[in-house]
């Protein structure tokens, strides 16, 4: 029962990295509903940046942290498919890790029960937070 | 949907960072007596999820618009309401501090919009859908649909109350306009959203059926003779 969990989670992570380092070249890079919303009134040139007009998003400010990954890419890699692609595989590990290894250690321990007591504590062993 | 820096002024991101921090840990609270063996790597697996498709932004054929999945729906059927808005909220932390999407200053507020709000009224109407509709494949696509486009929508409008008290342009009180706008394209991703959702829990239903939280934690209004899908626990 544990480890057809755990298989199942393995499959599903596969699947998730396709979509975030293939599948998500791919994606429309078109503004998203609400930046859309915001630039109401606006006019934008090809790169989408603000020419003229009055619109919400004239007020909005750089991001506090920016960082190599910014924007879904890695700085100083021009393949763009790469960039996009080794960004997404990365944030789908360090989201798995992060929230995996959270969600582990609040986890009710302890008889849950059912009989998996005794599967609950040699799972003790591996901490989801050493994946990866 | 992710709110940049200085679109909303800082007061009313502070007070929204403070709702959320106070909501979070009562889902915590709550979602620790979700969060089993079973449960636990299944929830890292959607925040994963999620992570990955909110990456796929699809156009709503109109021009120039495009939108992605939020995931509140998503994650409130697969591991409940609780840990589902914790899931959210795990990628909101990830996009905002590493990926530079959606301001530091701003997470409060799309975590309100996104993670609580979207989970939220995703899963008030799951637990009403799921008691009435049969327990089919086809019941399961339906509410998953309905849920994950009208809490799009919702989420769409959280936005538009804190735009209303604390948006940095004067819109010449033209808030209903924004609001008009916000809903109609995001009824319009709420259709991509709806799509994703229900393709993404049938075919875990498919295969595992005792995964789907909403499957095991709903039960259907009438006690129907047979047990209900994936109801041993």
């Amino acid at each position: 029962m544990r480890n057809r969990t755990w298989g199942f989670v393995a499959v599903g992570l596969l699947v998730a990295l396709l979509l975030a380092g293939v599948v998500s070249s791919y994606a429309s890079s078109h503004p998203d509903g609400l930046d859309s919303a915001l630039l109401k009134g606006c006019t934008v040139d090809a790169e989408g940046e603000i020419t003229g007009g009055s619109c919400p998003a004239q007020q909005e400010k750089e991001h506090e942290v920016g960082g190599p990954l910014a924007d879904y890419g890695i700085a100083g890699i021009d393949n763009d498919f790469l960039s996009t692609a080794l960004s997404g595989v990365l944030g789908v590990l360090l989201t798995f890790v992060v929230g995996g290894g959270v969600f582990w250690l609040l986890r009710r321990r302890g008889p849950a029960g059912s009989g998996d007591a005794g599967e609950a504590a040699r799972d003790d062993r591996q901490p989801a937070g050493t994946t990866g | 949907m992710h709110i940049s820096n200085g679109i909303i002024n800082g007061p009313v991101a502070g007070v929204f960072a403070a709702l959320a921090l106070a909501a979070l840990s009562f889902c915590v609270l709550r979602g620790r007596r979700d969060l089993d063996d079973r449960l636990a790597p299944m929830a890292g697996l959607v925040a994963a999820f999620i992570f990955a498709v909110q990456m796929l932004n699809f156009p709503i054929f109109t021009a120039g618009v495009s939108g992605h999945l939020l995931g509140g729906a998503l994650a409130a059927l697969l591991v409940g309401p609780w840990v589902g808005a914790l899931c959210v909220a795990v990628v909101l932390v990830v996009q905002a501090l590493v990926f530079g999407d959606g301001g530091v200053a701003m997470l409060g507020l799309n975590i309100t919009n996104m993670a609580l709000i979207g989970t939220a009224a995703a899963y008030l109407l799951i637990a009403g859908l799921l008691r009435v509709l049969p327990r089919t494949p086809f019941g399961l696509s339906v509410t998953a649909f309905v849920s994950a486009l009208v809490s799009v929508v919702v989420a769409s409008q959280g936005f538009v109350l804190q735009y209303w008290l604390g948006g940095t342009t004067d819109l010449g009180g033209n808030l209903a306009g924004l609001a008009g706008t916000m809903a109609g394209f995001h009824l319009l991703i709420g259709i991509g959203e709806g799509l994703i959702t229900a393709t993404t829990v049938a075919t875990v239903a498919k295969v595992r059926p005792d995964l789907v939280y909403a499957l095991r934690a709903l039960k259907p209004a009438t006690p129907a003779t047979v047990p209900a899908v994936g109801g041993a626990r």
